[in-house]
């Protein structure tokens, strides 16, 4: 009792847990490496300079004055579609409380029954019906939920993220339930602007090379070599990836579902969330209503923070807010565990696997005998009595398979 | 970790303006004070509420304090339906560890109603196309002063939500929590029981609520 809290008032954001970056204050949400996200914005503003300062004088006197405005308003459209899907929250889940992670871990134990020693229980997997059809709802580790239909996690942000799609690095930010209509009019109006440019590189060209002949064209305006090399290499994979979301969205799939080949038609299964109409599945996706964030990152909390060391470690299990995975720590220790609870949860728990949940490879498949009578608390510990948790390495069907 | 207790007091008459008794359980507490506790705790929700370092902010002492007429026994999660796909739907079954505590359709019409809610919200059709459409056009500049129309739900729910608690829930010792405070993954219900009939004081809420069974 004797250190000093000073309570200060924090955006929810500051204490989120996951790998992303949130500038002004919270509005913005972005993944970690953004190196690729600036490189997309270099290519499209620089091309487009080099279109606005070479092309457009000759061809707005030459041909007509519209086609720089075109150039612009797509330009503009490009953009905002592209800072619009970098810059919001592509539907991120939080992770579960701690009281809820206890919940959903006493209906698994219950579920479960009693597994014997050195068995490994039963993957955690909860079958729903959807449209006569069985999905399956895997639980995230990380977040300490079942995952609803859909989402995935994505290791890169290490998020929960609501009908994940892909996470794209040439936007910074994962593409999910929130953003992937503004990911496809990126894609849809770059494809234009890109063959926009690269019709209007030839034009004027050819326009100017039957005055001035073919070298003499090239020396006066040397970015058009630039822009018709950046528009051919652009046209081929943007278009490209255009189409396939085109595809995508007609039959109401995401790239995740795609890859993984969920609904290819072997064993009978089907694409239950597919209205078998390509125009309400296309409206569905691009018409469909805004869902709003459910991560409240610019809301205010308290953060009790100490100031002098006192006599005893303060409990962080306690002192930091319950929003990150820092106060799920006796359950399973991660990097994110403070350590000043890792010794806590080292006596608490008295064999438990390595504490990397998040390992993809598994690395020994040796059956850690699993204790199903609850270990015995210290008066100390406010961590509640619930048998230890299973991990991905326990677990018969996450070893075998990769995670997430 | 030695758990204090407070003298509340000189606490509860700083936010409630009045001098109250301290035994009185959380029903019977008047609608003003009530509705800023209920308030308080709403916000508080994310955090534990057994904590027991020491000098706290005051609304952990608020807290504490709503503790020592009404202790927090046990938390219920109503999960999520997806027989119809991913659209947001709550399931209507009824948990055990409720039903000595409110009636059956009293629930069931509270998450009837929230399913009807966000079933509106959700919904893909004339109004949601235009709105879509529109903002399209803009560049999805619009949102800027427009509010969309989920938004506009979501506003309701709260409302709806804060006025079932006021009404049927509070008085029965129960608090639902907006699910979007959750993830709109679980509605949950927190329940509350009257002090000295549990030794809910120690350790979190499904370990109290265990040994008030």
């Amino acid at each position: 009792m004797s250190a000093v809290m000073i309570t200060r008032k924090v955006r929810k954001w500051e204490k989120l847990p996951g790998k992303n970056t949130f500038c002004c204050d919270g509005r913005v949400m972005m993944a970690r490496q953004k190196g690729v996200f600036y490189l997309t914005m270099f290519l499209i503003v620089g091309t487009c300079s080099l279109f606005f300062a070479f092309e457009c004088p000759y061809l707005a006197v030459h041909l007509s004055p519209a086609i720089p405005v075109f150039a612009i308003i797509l330009f503009l459209f490009v953009m905002a579609m592209l800072l619009r899907t970098s810059f919001s929250d592509p539907g991120v889940l939080p992770r579960a409380l701690p009281e809820e992670a206890n919940f959903i871990e006493m209906e698994i134990e219950a579920a479960n029954g009693n597994v014997p020693a050195g068995q490994r229980p039963p993957p955690r997997i909860r079958n729903v019906q959807i449209n006569n059809q069985i999905v399956k709802l895997k639980y995230c580790y990380t977040c300490k939920i079942f995952r609803p239909p859909r989402a995935s996690h994505c290791s890169i942000c290490d998020n929960c993220v609501d009908r994940f799609d892909h996470h794209c690095p040439w936007v910074g930010n994962c593409v999910g339930k929130r953003n992937y209509r503004y990911f496809y009019l990126f894609t849809l109006t770059l494809s234009l602007l890109t063959i926009y440019i690269f019709a209007f590189d030839i034009v004027h060209v050819v326009m100017r090379s039957v005055d001035k002949g073919f070298l003499n064209t090239l020396k006066e305006t040397p970015g058009t070599v630039l822009e018709v090399l950046v528009c051919f290499f652009t046209l081929w994979s943007v278009v490209g990836l255009t189409g396939f979301h085109t595809y995508l969205i007609s039959l109401n799939q995401t790239t995740n579902e795609d890859i993984k080949g969920s609904w290819s038609g072997k064993n009978r299964v089907q694409n239950p969330y597919s209205h078998k109409n390509i125009i309400k599945n296309c409206c569905e996706v691009l018409c469909g209503p805004t869902y709003p964030s459910v991560l409240d990152r610019r809301g205010l909390m308290q953060e009790d923070s100490p100031v002098s060391a006192g006599s005893e470690p303060p409990f962080s299990f306690n002192n930091s807010v319950p929003q990150t995975t820092k106060t799920t720590a006796p359950l399973i220790p991660n990097e994110h565990t403070p350590d000043d609870v890792k010794p806590s949860i080292a006596a608490s728990a008295e064999k438990k696997p390595s504490p990397k949940e998040r390992s993809s490879a598994p690395k020994e498949k040796s059956p850690t005998p699993k204790e199903k009578s609850p270990t015995p608390k210290e008066d100390h510990s406010p961590v509640p009595k619930v048998p230890p948790l299973a991990s991905p390495e326990t677990d018969v069907e996450t070893s075998i398979t990769k995670t997430h | 970790m030695v758990k204090i207790k407070y003298k509340c007091k000189i606490i509860y008459e700083k936010h409630n303006k009045k001098s109250a008794n301290l035994t009185t359980p959380l029903c019977v507490l008047a609608p003003p004070p009530l509705f800023t506790l209920l308030k308080r705790f709403q916000r508080m929700q994310g955090f534990f509420p057994t904590s027991t370092d020491g000098n706290m902010a005051t609304e952990f002492h608020n807290l504490q304090e709503l503790r020592h007429s009404a202790s927090l026994a046990n938390k219920v999660f109503i999960q999520r339906d997806y027989s119809e796909g991913t659209t947001c739907k709550f399931q209507t079954k009824f948990p055990s560890e409720l039903e000595s505590r409110i009636e059956r359709t009293l629930f069931e019409d509270t998450v009837k109603t929230l399913n009807n809610f966000y079933a509106e919200a959700e919904k893909i059709g004339g109004q949601s196309y235009l709105e879509g459409c529109l903002a399209c056009v803009t560049a999805y500049l619009i949102f800027l002063c427009m509010e969309t129309r989920y938004e506009k739900v979501l506003k309701k729910i709260a409302k709806y939500i804060q006025e079932q608690n006021e009404k049927i829930y509070a008085p029965r010792g129960l608090l639902i929590t907006d699910p979007i405070e959750r993830g709109m993954r679980v509605i949950e219900i927190s329940i509350y029981e009257d002090r000295g009939s549990s030794s809910s004081s120690s350790g979190s809420s499904s370990v109290s609520g265990s040994t008030a069974r």
